[in-house]
């Protein structure tokens, strides 16, 4: 692979190696000096469109773990709204000797109009409702930890699935690795058709014999859209200890984050031994090292 | 005087020939040859009236960095255009007949297509209070639209209609439902959920298209005139059938198509390039293949372009903040040609119609048809093929969906009233 944009036209022995990779990388974190010298004389730049303190800081760290030299870059959403130009931004950037670009921004598809531009590798860090695929390696990452394999698994995502980027990547990702994805949510929130999830706007319906819940962050501008109303979405959709009854016992609960306690999660819940939040957290260091390390390295090879 | 020999000729009424065409003092003189100073060969070429363009927006006044009227005129001639419509709704829009006065007067000095201003339906394109119809059609506006913005108030364009009709000038109505349309950059649908990107459903052009009938039906209950409701860059099926049972009803609407909303899909969408925004959005094949249809039926009665330059570095935002459009003078004739008639065998007559007697009929000129004594604005056609290269357009919007597609058809020589106003044989 050149880039990671989204995983259109991914195989599972992809996946699967840039999984065994991040369990190298995993085991590198482990030690008392958590640094390789693998990508030593790389430059990473993150470019950040849209701001997202805990992406970047994931990515940057990620690249310093391998030795890698880092520079930031974060554009305000006014200066592009001023008609700044992504691609005059990135160019000048290439002319500084970038070799891997992490892109995130607030509108679906500029990492893949980056990609046209640039001559480094480009990793999307999030665009819009497209795709934020590193977070659904993580993910996958996370609940293979947990539950050893994916094969047959149903892994149940609740939301706002039609705006989430996370909730598509997750659709991509995990059918490949021979996971069963049901996706719920209220009808305004709910896309028409998504390759590889079943669909429901019934929630117990999604959680019913569920091996893991994801649960999607809740965002204020729907509920100003007068797409739903809040206290009907946690009266239908907030995932709670009841109703994770329906699911199987001991059923893992994952979050991209933020969240928002006893929105669209009930807040103990955060909290109990079945939520894997924080291991989510800690795995997206190694995971983006094995992305990185992967698109700068693994492709000379 | 000029003669151009061994031509075959094509218009509304059909293709005919080979013809010695001369022309003088503005005129056809005689389609049997005669003495002219300028003989051209033109065997193998098709000889057509000049296209009107009842959709281009030129940007002049306000926003000259993305076309101005000479950029933009030449592009029209250089497309094969003698007549362009512009669109009002500049920075400020064209609300005012001093405003349509000056378009013209600073067109006719540059001598290239003829310029037939749009102006404003609503003061400020506001939708709210209406011009001066009357005025305007005197100063030389062609028709009155809102172009670009919705026409949200029914009262207000219900009263539009009624006044346009006294004077004999359509109304052009941008049909969508902004409430229903919201954000959306691409057709809605499962491609826009999949990409992620903000969907405008076809139903939100149906709903409003559905919506401005029954205001022409009023319209028509109420006035003495005959009104004319013109909707502009149709996209979608539904919105096709609706106008089609209008004019079965005996409504009198007229609607256009564009050569993107014909050539182009959604799909195109997948590569996230905003050289495909524009608005309608593109939509799927089976609305392509029903706008073909309308088109050869005749529920479509013309062919527009929707030209909508804009700076390359605006083209290079995201798809979010890029802005809605594709410049297509130049390429509008060869484009359609070549994918409507010669890859799907759409008639040649019918295609050629839509590019002049169809548009000059809605704004009420008068055919033209290649005969002794016709107006002399013709455009000269090559058939032979050649790639789509926009870097050398003449209109400052230098990029194209269509870069690179091999096209026939090129416009080589366009006469407006007898003079060559573009040229491009060896």
């Amino acid at each position: 692979m050149r880039h990671l944009l989204d995983f259109q036209g991914w195989t599972r022995g992809q996946v699967e190696s840039l999984l065994d990779t991040a369990r190298v990388m995993a085991e590198v974190l482990e030690r008392p000096v958590k640094r390789v010298p693998a990508l030593r004389g790389f430059t990473v730049a993150t470019v950040f469109f849209e701001p997202s303190t805990r992406t970047r800081l994931s990515f940057e760290l990620a690249a310093r773990r391998m030795s890698a030299d880092v520079v930031s870059f974060a554009a305000q959403a006014s200066s592009l709204q001023k008609g700044e130009s992504y691609k005059d931004t990135l160019l000048t950037l290439e002319a500084m000797g970038i070799d891997a670009y992490v892109i995130r921004a607030d509108a679906a598809g500029v990492p893949h109009q980056a990609a046209r531009w640039v001559k480094g590798v480009v990793v999307n860090g999030g665009d819009g409702r497209r795709a934020h695929p590193t977070q659904a390696l993580l993910d996958a990452y996370t609940l293979l930890e947990a539950l050893g394999s994916l094969e047959g698994k149903k892994i149940a995502i609740v939301g706002d699935i039609l705006h989430s980027r996370v909730a598509r990547s997750n659709v991509e990702l995990l059918p490949l690795l021979g996971a069963e994805v049901w996706v719920a949510g209220p009808p305004t929130l709910l896309p028409q058709r998504l390759p590889g999830a079943r669909l429901t706007p019934h929630l117990d319906e999604a959680l019913a014999e569920a091996d893991a819940v994801m649960v999607l962050r809740l965002q204020k501008e729907r509920m100003e859209a007068g797409l739903i109303h809040l206290q009907d979405y946690i009266a239908h959709y907030q995932v709670t200890e009841r109703r994770l009854r329906k699911a199987k016992p001991h059923a893992l609960l994952l979050h991209p984050g933020p969240m928002n306690r006893d929105v669209e999660l009930e807040g103990t819940l955060a909290d109990s031994e079945r939520s894997l939040v924080n291991r989510q957290v800690h795995n997206g260091v190694a995971v983006r090292m094995a992305v990185l390390y992967h698109l700068l390295v693994g492709r000379e090879g | 005087m000029l003669l151009i020999k061994n031509v075959t000729l094509v218009d509304a009424l059909g293709e005919r020939g080979p013809a010695d065409v001369l022309i003088g003092e503005g005129r056809i003189l005689s389609l049997s040859g005669g003495e002219a100073e300028r003989i051209l060969d033109g065997k193998g070429l098709l000889l057509a009236p000049g296209f009107l363009d009842l959709h281009a927006h030129l940007r002049e006044p306000g926003q000259e960095v993305k076309e101005d009227l000479a950029s933009g005129l030449l592009a029209a001639v250089r497309g094969g255009y003698t007549d362009i419509v512009s669109m009002p709704n500049t920075t400020p829009p064209v609300d005012t007949p001093e405003a349509v006065r000056a378009l013209r007067k600073k067109a006719q000095a540059l001598g290239l297509a003829r310029l037939h201003p749009a102006a404003a339906l609503t003061q400020g394109q506001e939708g709210k209070a209406l011009t001066e119809a009357g005025l305007l059609k005197e100063a030389g506006a062609s028709l009155l639209t809102d172009d670009g913005r919705t026409n949200e108030d029914t009262g207000v364009l219900a009263a539009g209609l009624l006044g346009a009709a006294v004077f004999g000038l359509p109304v052009a109505v941008h049909a969508e439902d902004t409430s229903l349309r919201r954000g959306g950059v691409t057709n809605d649908g499962p491609l826009a959920d999949l990409l992620g990107l903000p969907g405008n459903p076809p139903e939100a052009e149906a709903a409003r298209i559905a919506r401005d009938l029954e205001v022409l039906r009023y319209a028509v209950r109420r006035s003495q005139k005959k009104p004319h409701l013109h909707i502009q860059h149709l996209s979608t099926k539904r919105g096709l059938e609706l106008v089609r049972e209008a004019k079965r009803a005996g409504l009198p609407v007229t609607a256009e198509a564009t050569p993107h909303h014909l050539t182009l899909t959604e799909e195109a969408l997948r590569s996230f390039d905003p050289l495909f925004k524009v608005a309608p959005p593109l939509r799927t094949q089976e609305d392509v293949e029903a706008l073909i249809e309308g088109l050869l039926e005749g529920t479509l009665d013309a062919l527009a372009t929707d030209h909508a330059p804009h700076t390359q570095a605006e083209k290079e935002m995201d798809l979010l903040r890029a802005p809605f459009g594709i410049p297509s003078l130049e390429v509008a004739f060869p484009l359609l040609y070549t994918e409507l008639h010669l890859k799907r065998g759409f008639p040649l007559k019918r295609l050629v119609e839509l590019f002049t007697d169809g548009p000059r009929n809605i704004l009420g000129l008068k055919p033209i048809h290649l005969e002794e004594g016709a107006e002399a604005n013709l455009v000269l056609l090559d058939p032979k093929e050649g790639p789509v290269d926009p870097r050398g357009f003449a209109s400052k919007a230098k990029f194209s969906p269509w870069a690179g597609w091999t096209l026939g058809g090129w416009p080589v020589l366009t006469l407006v009233e007898g003079r060559v106003v573009y040229q491009a044989l060896e």
